[in-house]
Parts: structure tokens; C-alpha cells; sequence
């Protein structure tokens, strides 16, 4: 009897909380039939941030992973000082609201700011273009390579690594052949998540993206925009684009998690 | 966590790259930001600080924040604990579905969760042409706050809660039922104490989190000051009227409280599970 009612009452808040409001994005985005959709979807504006989201993520997520292996590598395989603190400062960036994040770069890398105005007779502006919308993706998406990297360093490897150092290998081929094998999966994993933040962050974006219309306006900032502008089927319709690729993840998530190897969480 | 009990003498090549690297990244990325939003802070004296904070805007928006977080966070707490049980403890057809949508608010961009939301409650919504009907209207007012808020956190509850429902004896419920408990001593005693710490956690991320959330909630909240005017969105306002000390003012309380709870719950944490073990 518990266990039925339990069940459905499961089953009803999240068909009701989560599943339904995605079902409405999708119907609201072809209320107006396919051909408005396929409209909406090739609109100059809407493809101009498609492409700005896409190339953020692909100047991100390669960074990302030379900062995420490195990191993993530093604090599975050295001891030093101040180790657990490092630990500690890559996680904040997730307890850290997405406003207060954009306003902390702009801050520090903005005309006003230290950073920023040391640049500025030098003609180089960060903030409100696409290098502003790369740092703040890179502070909103830093803790996802290492999180899945460190367990799995932490359980495998140290001893295959020093065989291969002591039989001669030397600094690429331990990476290439030994480290790069065991946290294959695992990077794969992180990369999936990275890419799906980074494409789809809002709040910090909007902050130091400046919203220059067909400029530096990403995917999320275009919903917002066009809903605003009375645009509410063209904001559902690239609003479409970014479920899809949030399904996405979860599936290729499901995938890693069925086909990969057993993650060694601790 | 991770165990960060190895030790590992300096065999292994790569030390100083990866510790080059990591520093680098971490400074420019992390660091510097945070320090430029303590050295804006450093600058107000404390009666200026308190001029902002004081301000009947500023004080509205943190109680509309705080209140609809804290509402957010009592539903997730709720029914957090609820899908972590049944995910754990049954086996149902549509499992595997059900923890996949659990996922979901992770996974959505926050601005389309934000549209969603918007586009189920609103007058012309499923749910919103429904409630309209009946005089009740969730959009653009404090409850649809609340909903984009409970959306955003819910899995920060499940996925705190469901690891120490796996790690719970269902022996021991089993022989308090032969022990003559009754079913709200079960559950409180032998079910919910030794949750306590998980719930605990799972309500201070899901509350931090709704604290900060921005994307989801301003779709859904209307925006008017004074009454559906969350404090990220102030910060924003304030940005946009160049009041830079203003934003870093509200923009350092936020995140001082975030931090606080989650230093607060980590040292808790310690204390109750040490009180449960000797307890039991």
C-alpha cells in the first residue's frame, strides 16, 4: 500500500514539476506550425548564436581539459602544501550564484577594473565580447573535468605509472599510453558536462556579454531576448535547441554510465 | 569526497607543469575574480554598507528571496526524501525513467527552465489556463518564484538524500515492526534520525542554490520591485546604473551566506554523525 502510493506520488510530482514544463517548451514552439518553427530556427539573429555558443564551447572545453588534468594529476599524485585548500577553491565556482560570478570578473577584468583598466590604453577590452563570455564559461565549468577525473586517478595507476618511468618512458608517452587509457571514460564524462554548462549558461553570460544584438549574444541570452521582444515562439523554438542538447547529455550520460566502467566514486 | 590520504613520494615526472598550470588557472580564473569582489567590498565603510543593504528595495528583495528559497527548500526536502526512497527502495517499471527526469533541472540550460516554467503557467499554460479559471495565478507573482526554485534545486535533494537511504538496514526496520514499534515511531526513529545528516545537507544545497538561482526565476517572477524582485537580479539593476558598490555589497552578502551555510552544515555534519554513532 506505502509503497504504491509512494510510488505514484514520485511519479506525479516529477511528471507535473519537470516533465510537463518541458513538454510545454515544445509545444509551444511548434504552435505555430513546423514551417514557423523551421523559421524561427533559421533566423539570422537565432543561428548567429548558435554559432557563438558553439564556438565558446569549443574554445572552453580544451582549456578545461589541460587545467583538468593537470589538476587531477596534481592532487592525486603529489602532496603539498595547501593541497586540500586547491581542492576546495576549484569546487567554489558551484556554490557560487551565477550573478555574483559575472559581477566578480567584471570587477576585476572590466574597463574599471584593475585588470581590465591596466589593458585598456593597450586597446584590449575583456569584458563584453566573446573573451568575457570564455572566462566567465571557464569559472561556471572548472570543476567538472577534475570531479571526474581525481576519483578514478585515486584507485588506478600509480604503480603501472612508475613501472613506466623506471622502464624508461618518459613525460607524453605515461600520459599517452598509461594515464590517458584509465581516465579515458572519465574525461569523456566531464567533457560531456562541461560542454553542456558551458553552452547553456545564463546568468553569468549575461552579465559581462554586454547583449550586442547579433554580436555577443549566446543561445540563452537570444531566448531571453526574443521573449522580450514579444518573440515568444521564436524564444520557444531556440529555446528547443537547448533541451534537445540537455536530453542529449543525459542520454550519453545513461550511455557512459551502462557501457563505461565501473566509476570509482570513494 | 575524495580521500586525499595517499602519499606519493616525487617519482612521477610532471610536478612542476601540472602545479604551473593549475596555479595559473586557478588565479586568473577563480582567485582573481573573488578577490576583485573582496576588494570592492574592502573599499565600503560599514555605514555605506549599511545604507545599501538597509535601502526598503534592497531589504524586499532579500525577503522575497530568502522566503520563496526557504519554501522551495521545505517542498524539496519533502519530496526529495520521498523520490530518494522510492528510487532506492522499489523496483517499478519506469524507475529508470523516473531517476533520468530527476536529472533533468540539472542538465536544462537555467533560461530554458526559466521559459518552460513560463510556458506552463502562464494565462495561455496547461497548468496556468487551468488555475486562471479559478482565480489563482502563479506567474509573475511570489509562487511562480517559488516554482522555478523548487525546479532548479529538487535534484540537489534527491541526490544528497539517496546514497544514505542505501546505506540504511532494513533489517533494523524490520525488527523494530517485530519489536512492536508503530509506524511514525519507525519512520522517525529508525528511518529518519539516521538520515538526518543527508536531509541536512541535501536542504542547505537545494536552499544555496535557490539563494543564487537567476536564470529559472526571472521568467516566472514578474521582476517588479518592491514585490517580485529577486536580490541577483538587484545586483544586475545596480550593474546596469553603474552603482558598482551597491552590487558588491548585496552581491558579497549573498555569497557570504552561502558560504556560511555550507561551512555550518559541513561542521554539523561532523558533530551529528559523531552523536548518531555513539547514539547507536
Amino acid at each position: 500500500m506505502a509503497r504504491i502510493v509512494l510510488i505514484s506520488l514520485s511519479f506525479l510530482f516529477v511528471t507535473l514539476v519537470i516533465a510537463v514544463p518541458v513538454a510545454a517548451v515544445f509545444h509551444r514552439a511548434f504552435s505555430e506550425g513546423v514551417a514557423t518553427y523551421v523559421a524561427n530556427i533559421l533566423d539570422e539573429e537565432t543561428l548567429l548564436a548558435i554559432r557563438l555558443t558553439v564556438l565558446t564551447a569549443l574554445i572552453v572545453l580544451p582549456l578545461n581539459v589541460i587545467f583538468g588534468v593537470a589538476a587531477a594529476w596534481l592532487i592525486a599524485r603529489y602532496r603539498f602544501f595547501g593541497r586540500r585548500a586547491l581542492l576546495i577553491i576549484i569546487e567554489a565556482p558551484f556554490a557560487i550564484s551565477p550573478i555574483v560570478a559575472g559581477l566578480c570578473f567584471l570587477l576585476v577584468y572590466g574597463a574599471y577594473g584593475p585588470v581590465g583598466g591596466a589593458l585598456a590604453p593597450y586597446g584590449m577590452q575583456l569584458m563584453f565580447n566573446l573573451t568575457g563570455i570564455v572566462l566567465v564559461s571557464l569559472f561556471v565549468t572548472c570543476p567538472f573535468v577534475v570531479r571526474e577525473l581525481l576519483p578514478v586517478l585515486m584507485v588506478t595507476g600509480e604503480d603501472e605509472e612508475k613501472a613506466a618511468i623506471t622502464l624508461g618512458a618518459n613525460g607524453w608517452h605515461l600520459f599517452r599510453f598509461v594515464i590517458l587509457p584509465n581516465i579515458s571514460w572519465a574525461l569523456v564524462y566531464g567533457v560531456v558536462l562541461t560542454a553542456a554548462r558551458a553552452m547553456g549558461e545564463f546568468g553569468a553570460v549575461s552579465v559581462v556579454a554586454g547583449s550586442i544584438r547579433g554580436e555577443t549574444m549566446t543561445l540563452p541570452l537570444q531566448i531571453e531576448l526574443l521573449y522580450n521582444d514579444y518573440n515568444a515562439t521564436g524564444a520557444f523554438a531556440a529555446a528547443t535547441v537547448l533541451t534537445a542538447l540537455a536530453l542529449l547529455t543525459l542520454v550519453l550520460r545513461g550511455i557512459l554510465n551502462r557501457f563505461g566502467p565501473k566509476k570509482g566514486h570513494v | 569526497m575524495v580521500s586525499l590520504t595517499r602519499t606519493a613520494p616525487r617519482v612521477l615526472p610532471g610536478f612542476s607543469l601540472s602545479l604551473g598550470v593549475t596555479v595559473l588557472f586557478v588565479t586568473l580564473i577563480i582567485l582573481l575574480p573573488l578577490s576583485g569582489l573582496m576588494w570592492q567590498l574592502a573599499q565600503l565603510s560599514p555605514g555605506d554598507y549599511l545604507k545599501v543593504m538597509t535601502s526598503r528595495r534592497v531589504l524586499v528583495a532579500l525577503k522575497v528571496t530568502l522566503s520563496a528559497a526557504a519554501l522551495a527548500t521545505l517542498v524539496n526536502a519533502v519530496f526529495g526524501l520521498l523520490l530518494a526512497w522510492a528510487l532506492v527502495r522499489y523496483r517499478f517499471a519506469g524507475r529508470g525513467l523516473l531517476d533520468a527526469l530527476v536529472d533533468i533541472p540539472f542538465a536544462l540550460p537555467t533560461a530554458v527552465a526559466g521559459i518552460a516554467l513560463v510556458a506552463l503557467y502562464d494565462k495561455s499554460g496547461w497548468i496556468g489556463g487551468m488555475l486562471a479559471d479559478l482565480d489563482i495565478k502563479i506567474a509573475y507573482t511570489w509562487w511562480g518564484i517559488v516554482i522555478a526554485m523548487v525546479f532548479t534545486s529538487v535534484p540537489f535533494a534527491v541526490r544528497a538524500i539517496q546514497p544514505a537511504i542505501e546505506e540504511l538496514d532494513p533489517d533494523e526496520e524490520a525488527a523494530a515492526l517485530t519489536l512492536g514499534a508503530n509506524g511514525v515511531q519507525r519512520f522517525t526513529r529508525v528511518i529518519l534520525r539516521p538520515l538526518l545528516p543527508s536531509i541536512l545537507t541535501g536542504v542547505v544545497l537545494s536552499f544555496v542554490r535557490s539563494l543564487g538561482e537567476f536564470g529559472a526565476v526571472i521568467f516566472i517572477a514578474g521582476n517588479l520591485p518592491f514585490k517580485t524582485e529577486i536580490a541577483s537580479l538587484l545586483i544586475l539593476i545596480r550593474l546596469d546604473e553603474f552603482d558598482y558598490p551597491a552590487a558588491a555589497a548585496i552581491a558579497g552578502t549573498l555569497l557570504g551566506l552561502s558560504l556560511l551555510l555550507l561551512i555550518v552544515v559541513n561542521l554539523v555534519q561532523a558533530r551529528l554523525y559523531r552523536y548518531l554513532r555513539t547514539e547507536g
